[in-house]
């Protein structure tokens, strides 16, 4: 097989394995800080791929214009879920924590499934079918803007948490839940703020992905797995860790598909995970339990 | 030589046309006084194969009407949707049967097929398969599965003496393909047979590559990336609706455009398809089991179609969808009992000649299997679909090659 074909699929990997990144951002913050798994996460995605289809289709809309206002209603929908549902949970065993946001993934599942019908629908805009050609190699258009789109939220995300007082209010919560409520941090407020955050970057990342994909409303579980393997394999609570993974993941299933057999290319994505759980069980950026 | 000529007195006149009226209306009555046979449908009308699945359902949609026109019973329908799922569907056709069905249709798919008809063999319920490729179903000596679509070897075995007419009339023919498909049962099933008959035929090609992908994958630029790096000059697809545009989009992006794409199961020539990708739809080949539009009964339900849905071509799901229903009221009609054993005995004895689907009709053998289907060849060309061979049932010309993606 000529190396242009190895560049190519290594590339296309590297700039999905981006915004699968962005998508599990997002589930890596909210864990970090709230410590509550999202298992509603995929279906969020979901949600925000649909709304990116209706601005489209209804609007014209380019997805990618679209990214900061449905970042922003996402961002208004995880506010209120933490809010209004997750807050009184905190305390509850794990258990209950987890049954509440599979109960919400179904709600989410079907609301789309009422709304929306169960055919697959996509996005189709001017720059859709375009390609690159650098030296014989072929680079999808629509993954470098996708990729350099998810690449920017991220830098802004780490810069907030970094530089701003919010940013660093919410790692005050995520280091020590206790020393927070001493210091007189509103907990809860910044909880649902957390939370927000991260229901903004699976917003954003929906509206991204939607130019990669199809949406259907069953999409969702198969990308809230994918953004458990992600993190899991980044390191739960690592913001570099998830992008890292996604990285890895995505040139993982690419050159899997390449040099072995495509349908078999998730079974290479299960076996990194599970290598990274043998060797490095915090994951490849996460710190370790002490 | 005999002369005799035959005359009709007004007595013999008065007291045949008398005869053919009770006659006529005492079947009529007795139809009328038969109950609706209950017929349970199971398709994936949600999933992956959500919109396969709701297509068969417009079969049902236009082919009641059509059928009552041309005098069978009535049936009454209760859907299932098996989710496109095989444990789904297991569990639909025993509620379906649970809740009263009389005979179960569907389901569309080889693994979802074979699922529900390991239950109508257990319960004792004729199935009647509407679309399902996959061989073992009808080798399991099942005695209440029947099957009126072509197994895998018999669509390729139709479809590689298609091709190389095609490639005949062509004057230009590839010396060697990439075979990409689906690894679901439907596609694992047609991938084996490829294997098996294509030596049958001696056709001018070699499989270069085969390359297998997950029908529910979101992205398959890896595949196409593969399958342009064998350097075939076609590519054999055995794929549904979703890959199928997923597939033809990235060939786009990746700029490769094959000399031919030859199809060898649904997806290319659906209307999501040509509606969904306009010029980029133009081209392939697809090689499928297909309606004689000259039958009487397919004009019928191409009227009835056009006549609901303006902007559907009558296809593969609507007319097979419709042969299985039109089987089930044949048999209830010849039975006159709802009694599954006699129900099943009748589906076995159908000989049906006024249908929809190419071939001499509908018989079944000692297995269940109507081996007496032919398929077509059919191209797309601006939105419409024309039938290029076999040369006895084509209405067009081949197009070949495949016009560049990026030139259109």
């Amino acid at each position: 097989m000529a190396l242009d074909t190895y560049i190519n699929v290594v590339i296309g990997g590297i700039l999905t394995g981006l915004v699968y990144g962005l998508m599990a951002l997002g589930l890596s913050i909210i864990f970090g800080v709230v410590r509550i798994v999202n298992f509603a996460h995929g279906e969020m995605m979901a949600v925000a791929m649909y709304l990116a289809v209706v601005g489209s289709t209804s609007f014209g809309l380019d997805p990618l214009l679209m990214m900061i206002p449905i970042a922003a209603v996402l961002f208004a929908f995880g506010y209120v879920l933490q809010a209004g549902l997750i807050n009184p949970f905190i305390n509850r065993p794990e258990h209950s924590q987890f049954i509440l946001l599979v109960a919400v993934a179904l709600i989410i599942v079907n609301l789309l499934l009422i709304v929306f019908g169960p055919d697959a629908q996509s996005v189709q805009t001017s720059y859709s079918l375009d390609s690159f050609e650098i030296g014989g190699v072929i680079i999808d258009a629509t993954k470098v803007y996708t990729a350099a789109a998810a690449v920017v939220l991220s830098a802004a995300l780490f810069a907030f948490f970094k530089f701003s007082h919010l940013g660093q209010a919410i790692r005050a919560c995520a280091d020590s839940y206790t020393g927070a409520l001493v210091v007189g941090l509103n907990v809860k407020h910044l909880y649902a703020l957390t939370f927000g955050i991260g229901a903004a970057c699976v917003g954003a990342a929906g509206a991204m992905m939607v130019l990669l994909i199809d949406v259907t409303p069953a999409l969702g579980p198969g990308y809230t797995l994918l953004a458990f393997i992600i993190v899991i394999t980044g390191g739960l609570g690592s913001m570099p860790g998830a992008l890292l993974g996604g990285v890895l993941i995505g040139v993982t299933e690419a050159v899997a598909g390449l040099l072995f057999t495509p349908s078999a290319k998730s079974m290479f994505s299960f076996a990194l995970l599970v290598i990274v759980l043998l060797f490095r069980p915090q994951g490849i950026l996460g710190k370790a339990a002490r | 030589m005999s002369n005799h000529r035959y005359t009709l007195s007004r007595r013999a006149f008065v007291a045949g046309t008398s005869a053919a009226v009770v006659s006529a209306s005492s079947i009529g009555r007795a139809l009328a006084q038969m109950p609706p046979l209950k017929v349970g449908v199971l398709l994936p009308t949600s999933g992956a194969q959500a919109g396969i699945g709701q297509d068969c359902l417009r079969g049902v949609e236009v082919g009641l009407g059509v059928l009552k026109d041309l005098g069978y019973p009535n049936l009454t329908i209760m859907n299932g949707d098996t989710e496109t799922n095989v444990e789904v569907s297991r569990s639909r056709a025993e509620k379906l049967i649970n809740e009263g069905a009389q005979l179960l249709v569907g389901a569309f798919d080889s693994g979802q097929s074979t699922a529900i008809a390991q239950v109508a063999e257990q319960k004792g319920i004729p199935f009647v398969i509407n679309i399902a490729a996959a061989p073992p179903i009808t080798e399991q000596g099942y005695k209440f599965v029947f099957r009126n679509f072509p197994t895998a070897p018999m669509i390729l075995g139709d479809a590689f003496a298609n091709q190389k007419e095609i490639f005949e009339t062509a004057g230009k023919s590839p010396k060697t393909a990439v075979v990409l498909h689906s690894n679901d049962t439907f596609g694992m099933a047609m991938q084996n047979g490829i294997g098996a008959v294509m030596p049958k035929f001696n056709m001018p090609y070699s499989i270069a590559q085969t390359i297998a992908y997950d029908p529910t994958a979101r992205d398959l630029s890896v595949e196409i990336s593969k399958a342009k790096a064998a350097n075939a000059e076609a590519l054999i697809v055995i794929s549904r609706l979703n890959d199928a545009i997923l597939l033809t989009r990235e060939m786009v992006k990746q700029r490769w455009t094959p000399q031919t794409i030859l199809s060898m199961g649904p997806g290319w020539y659906e209307d999501q398809y040509l509606k969904v990708l306009g010029k980029l739809g133009d081209g392939p080949l697809s090689f499928v089991p297909w309606y004689d539009p000259n039958k009487k009964v397919s004009k019928a339900l191409e009227a009835a179609l056009a006549k609901k849905h303006k902007d559907i071509n009558l296809n593969t799901n609507h007319i097979f969808t419709f042969e299985a229903l039109m089987i089930a009221a044949d048999a209830y009609k010849r039975a006159g009992s709802s009694d599954p054993k006699q129900l099943a005995e009748a589906i076995r004895k159908t000989n049906i000649t006024d249908n929809v689907s190419t071939g001499p009709g509908i018989q079944f053998n000692e297995k269940g299997q109507n081996d007496k289907l032919k398929n077509s060849a059919i191209q797309n060309r601006g939105g419409k679909l024309v039938v290029v061979a076999p040369k006895a049932a084509s209405n067009a010309k081949v197009e070949y090659p495949l016009k560049s993606y990026n030139a259109r």
